[in-house]
């Protein structure tokens, strides 16, 4: 191992202690649909960027590859294979979240598929009896009290909040998979992971392009339906999460 | 959102509309089994809508009497007008409703054509306050399940759900974001949102 990655892990540990300190912000709270955005100005304009990107690389290269597959075949096997490699760091981060269960169905998952399932091509572990159970730092950050902190719509990643882009910047450099491959074994990886994520573009192609083009406000829309999909996610249940129509219109 | 200074005028549009509100009836207990009954209506016609192999168009008109018999669209369709919209008079809110409705139908009905080979099936009821939770799993082809939740109540004088939870995603707030943004767009008149609702979804 050389010093390089090891100074840019070291770093990278650094860029996260700092960024969950900036998330010692409280939890959110108030009514439903209200968010600590307190970057919504730069966080709008790395939307209309993503945006950008999104219409002129990533949506037409989708569409052209997801056409060219009928019936969808190969952008799942692409799929498969990109959330594979994924397996081992979420098994770290079930462990770390105390999680053993979850870890000792996802190292059977891994195993499983990377054997019998052809390097992760073929996803028979689901069919197995042991469906996908992913998770990340930003969800072991969650489970070890640290709150939400403000929303983060990231350059490329898209949508986000401080602790959980705090927590992709650790799982980034701490990738079990990283120690054992080697440097083209590891571009593979790399290049398999970005068409794993073009693939789920095409495949879920109608409902992204309703968010993102056919919405009067595509920042909020993004920004509600991630923060409120990664609370479910995660489980986190607010006293006041539940939302009362009638008592909004006819108690008012 | 952007501020808008038109919320500004929340109070005095709270004020118009109170001559309007209409009183809730008495919360009667909806039992969760007569609200899973309902959720097993909801999903038997949305198997058989996606088992026809119906036209997009058809398939959007039989969602919209689906909504219309299941939903208690009124409500859904106030709460998402928000605040800034209860100070429109009864004849707006019955055409924004009506447009609503259709909006919601072409903007859902749509997506059904994820569904062509799938199935939802209903799972469990839960009380929560004074509505049920139906928890129902769609199983799309080559997709992992997901988790759809109903909630019912009877507030209306009949059960109808008044909000759709897909993973943890409510029809309620996106909603209400989505129409508090155009409304927003169009300066807060709501005649101009109705006609452009009319044909957006």
């Amino acid at each position: 191992m050389n010093t390089l990655p090891r100074l840019l892990r070291r770093s990278a540990a650094l860029v996260a202690v700092l960024l969950v300190a900036a998330c010692a912000a409280p939890p959110p709270s108030g009514a439903p649909g209200e968010f600590n955005d307190p970057y919504e100005a730069a966080n709008r304009k790395r939307h209309e960027f993503n945006k950008r990107i999104d219409r002129t690389l990533v949506r037409p290269v989708a569409r052209r590859v997801s056409k060219g597959d009928g019936d969808g075949t190969a952008g799942r096997v692409v799929s498969n294979f990109a959330s594979n490699l994924s397996m081992p760091q979420a098994v770290v981060n079930h462990v770390l979240q105390g999680d053993l269960n979850n870890a000792t169905r996802m190292t059977a998952r891994f195993l499983l598929n990377s054997t019998f399932g052809f390097g992760g091509l073929a996803d028979i572990a689901t069919e197995a009896g042991l469906p996908e159970e992913d998770t990340d730092f930003g969800a072991t950050l969650h489970a070890w009290g640290v709150g939400e902190g403000a929303y983060l719509e990231l350059p490329v990643f898209g949508p986000s909040t401080e602790r959980d882009a705090a927590g992709m910047v650790v799982d980034l450099f701490t990738d079990p998979l990283g120690s054992v491959l080697t440097a083209r074994q590891a571009n593979i990886a790399r290049a398999a992971r970005i068409a794993g994520k073009v693939a789920d573009r095409g495949r879920f192609g109608d409902t992204l392009d309703s968010i993102l083009y056919d919405s009067a406000d595509s920042y909020a829309q993004a920004r509600l339906i991630y923060l409120l999909n990664r609370r479910d996610e995660l489980g986190v249940e607010a006293e006041d999460d539940f939302i009362d129509p009638y008592e909004d219109i006819y108690a008012e | 959102m952007p501020s808008n200074p038109f919320r500004r005028r929340r109070v005095l549009g709270l004020m118009a509309a109170l001559p309007f509100a209409t009183l809730p009836l008495p919360a009667l207990a909806l039992s969760e089994a007569k609200a899973k009954r309902l959720v097993e209506g909801i999903v038997a016609d949305i198997n058989r809508i996606i088992a026809s192999g119906k036209s997009e168009a058809a398939m959007i008109r039989d969602f919209e009497r689906i909504f219309v018999e299941y939903a208690d669209v009124p409500t859904i369709a106030l709460y998402t007008l928000g605040r800034d919209g209860r100070q429109a008079s009864n004849a707006q809110k019955r055409a924004f409703t009506e447009a609503f409705q259709g909006y919601i139908a072409r903007k859902y009905g749509k997506r059904f054509r994820e569904f062509i080979g799938g199935r939802i099936e209903v799972e469990s009821a839960k009380t929560v306050k004074t509505s049920v939770e139906v928890r129902t799993t769609a199983y799309l082809r080559g997709e992992a399940p997901f988790t759809i939740d109903w909630v019912v109540s009877d507030r209306s004088g009949r059960d109808k759900f008044f909000n759709m939870v897909i993973e943890g995603v409510n029809m309620l707030l996106t909603e209400r974001t989505e129409i508090g943004a155009m409304l927003d767009r169009r300066r807060g008149n709501i005649d101009q949102l109705i006609a452009d609702l009319r044909t957006a979804g």
